[in-house]
């Protein structure tokens, strides 16, 4: 038994080994690993990503480059250490051309070394981690997203030219959590009375945060809870009679995803995102319009970028002519982004960060149904912030 | 004084809330010798109903009534169907099956409910926050959890020390043989305390419901402080469950809620404010550990004499 098992990894490990493709093997397809959460009580956000990406291919007619396109799925299950085996998998058995998805920073940080070294691209397309924008960044990274300090910052902006003064912080105790909350505090001008980071993701009961943050007196508090811990704050909010109060500003934690069960408890809460449904352009009109009719419901942020993800690859793979391994005319084809994408125009900066603006977004309804509107733009074409520790320049 | 009042208040709305898992859990662990690590998934299913029947009725209150009942009957066929094979058994076959049984829940709410979750609103006349003491604004439907839990956990006391079901469940608890022995119609008793546990359970998910949240595998991380609890109070005993999941509760919420402050003044900002989370939701387990070395039974087990 145990000799077989032996002689069964040895197989799986010469079948890991590096066998060079030469460069004039003809690619018979593309082969795309995708990884995000598919189960759990944030099941619905990597479902959400999952349609989106398809979406994309369909509109592409499911080829790229004139190659066929093999998608294959895996779930992370919010866990680095399994989103770090399943990268492992994608890489080294299934031998994908691309990585994208990733929902969560600790996870895509747990996972991107295998993925890097194994010079497979990486296109993130949402996990905001900012150390693989800044020191650990690399040719083979690329995001269509943001880092996590970023969107806090253009609401920390917008807070400072409202005026806002004091603010009482709250968010989940984990790499995305302490770098949005850091990100925020960078920018906010006024006074931050107190902060909190709660145990995540099993804490849902915020009452005694929020306890906290009224016996503060602030004018305004700041929270970050993206997936369902977005309800039950928005929710407890408004019991610990704090809505109507004290504003409530916030990232990622209102998206089409959660805002049906959020409903009133989010009217008039403010968030800054680079995309939202309502953008003019034509590709997002497109992409919107298509999602609801194919999957009847409203797209999340989470959709926009992994669409941008999936078009992103697309347009690289066309530029190439589906000649995958010469890595460097990937690479090359990849940083030019000559894709439509749904938040407009679209540019990487030096670190393969999208250089990008960000709008203000408040919760409104019409008639029966909740949605984002967008109020306002709070910056306009900035880089992302950590493309000075990037070596890539 | 008042944010002290209020924590207090929210950690004995807290260890309330536990207590009705925990007090099932012990029930069914103490009388029946049966780990059942379903619970958390009557738990769940007693939100999803609630939500459901909310929904149909358009009433919170019929809604909630209906959820129990439900639970209450699902809770009693699951006995009858799954429960009764396990008796008797190796407690890993407990595990192994009740495991088995989290997968079935969770596929089967999947498949009805889909897999979104469900959102029960707080009724607009518990939807604000009202004045308890002067100074002191507490949320009305958290208060309302005070004074339903409290009047269940009269109810039960009354139950089970003053009624002749009730002395049956003690008499279980402590020596189940003697109790069959003497003809006591042991499969109904069964039957009823595993009912009346998962409607506890149904009762506490569906209570919960409006703050936290109605979805897949909601029951499975407060199962484990249900568990604490049990251990804590000592295994069969419901007033021993009361008195551990409200140490539980307030320990927990005065945790989270003073600890940073202590640990920032200790350790500095950047070192206190990361260790505060991960040290204050250690101490429940290490409240576990020391009561495990004093009184390795709990403190008030149901076989000591």
């Amino acid at each position: 038994m145990q000799k077989t098992f032996l002689a069964a990894s040895a197989a799986l490990l010469l079948a890991a080994g590096p066998v060079v493709s030469p460069a004039w093997a003809q690619q018979k397809s593309v082969k795309i690993g995708f990884v995000s959460t598919f189960s759990g009580p944030v099941a619905s956000i990597g479902n959400d990503m999952r349609n989106a990406f398809e979406l994309a291919l369909d509109h592409m007619g499911r080829k790229m480059g004139g190659l066929p396109v093999e998608m294959i799925y895996e779930d992370d299950t919010l866990k680095p250490e399994v989103g770090k085996q399943k990268a492992e998998k994608l890489v080294e058995s299934d031998k994908v051309d691309f990585v994208s998805g990733f929902i969560w920073s600790n996870v895509v940080y747990a996972s991107y070394k295998p993925i890097v070294d194994a010079k497979t691209f990486l296109i993130i397309a949402n996990a905001g981690e900012t150390r693989l924008a800044g020191q650990n960044c690399s040719p083979f990274i690329f995001s269509t997203s943001w880092t996590n300090d970023q969107n806090p910052i253009a609401v920390a902006d917008y807070m400072n030219q409202k005026g806002v003064k004091s603010v009482y912080l709250i968010g989940p105790n984990y790499a995305a959590g302490k770098e949005n909350l850091a990100g925020f505090k960078s920018a906010f001008k006024g006074k931050v009375l107190g902060e909190d980071y709660t145990t995540w993701p099993s804490q849902l009961d915020f009452s005694a945060e929020l306890a906290k943050a009224k016996a503060s007196k602030a004018d305004a508090v700041y929270m970050f809870y993206p997936g369902a811990a977005g309800v039950q704050f928005l929710n407890q909010y408004a019991q610990a009679g704090l809505k109507g109060s004290i504003p409530l500003y916030t990232t990622f934690s209102i998206d089409s995803l959660s805002l049906p069960r959020q409903k009133d408890a989010a009217l008039g809460v403010i968030s800054a995102l680079q995309w939202s449904a309502d953008l003019p352009n034509d590709a997002n009109k497109k992409f919107v319009d298509d999602f609801k009719k194919k999957f009847g419901s409203e797209p999340s942020f989470y959709a926009a970028q992994s669409y941008d993800a999936a078009m992103l690859i697309g347009s690289a793979v066309t530029a190439v002519k589906g000649n995958l391994g010469d890595k460097a005319a990937v690479q090359k084809a990849l940083e030019k982004a000559d894709f439509k994408s749904v938040r407009g125009d679209f540019k990487f900066g030096s670190n393969h960060y999208p250089t990008q603006s960000f709008y203000m977004q408040e919760v409104v309804k019409t008639g029966d149904s909740y949605t984002q509107k967008t109020i306002a733009t709070a910056e306009k074409n900035v880089p992302n912030p950590h493309a000075k520790q990037c070596s890539m320049k | 004084m008042t944010l002290f009042i209020e924590q207090c208040l929210n950690g004995l709305q807290f260890g309330l809330l536990l207590f009705l898992l925990a007090a099932g859990l012990t029930l069914v662990f103490g009388i029946m010798d049966l780990v059942n690590l379903a619970h958390g998934s009557l738990y769940m299913l007693g939100a999803y109903f609630a939500a459901t029947f909310a929904a149909w009725t358009g009433s919170f209150v019929i809604g909630a009534v209906l959820a129990i009942i439900a639970t209450l009957l699902v809770g009693m066929a699951l006995e009858v169907i799954a429960m009764r094979r396990l008796y008797g058994r190796d407690h890993l076959d407990h595990v192994l099956g009740t495991f088995g049984l989290i997968l079935f829940f969770d596929e089967a709410v999947r498949l009805i409910w889909g897999p979104g979750g469900l959102s029960l609103p707080v009724p607009a006349w518990l939807n604000r926050s009202i004045e308890i003491l002067p100074g002191v604004q507490y949320s009305a439907y958290r208060f309302a959890i005070i004074i339903v839990t409290l009047a269940v956990a009269a109810f039960l006391y009354i139950l089970v020390m003053r009624t002749r079901v009730g002395m049956l469940i003690r008499a279980g608890a402590s020596n189940r043989e003697m109790v069959g022995a003497l003809g006591v119609n042991i499969n109904l008793l069964y039957t009823l305390v595993f009912g009346l546990g998962a409607a506890l359970a149904g009762l506490a998910g569906m209570i919960q419901a409006p703050i936290l949240t109605v979805q897949i595998g909601m029951g499975e991380n407060i199962l484990i402080l249900a568990f604490v609890i049990t251990v804590i109070g000592g295994i069969g005993s419901i007033r021993g469950a009361f008195v551990a999941a409200l140490l539980v509760g307030f320990i927990d919420t005065l945790g989270r809620a003073f600890f940073p402050q202590i640990l920032v003044e200790l350790l500095g900002r950047q070192a206190g404010s990361t260790a505060a989370p991960a040290l204050s939701s250690m101490l429940i387990y290490i409240l576990m550990a020391v009561i495990l070395i004093v009184k390795p039974q709990g403190l008030f087990s149901a076989n000591s004499r």
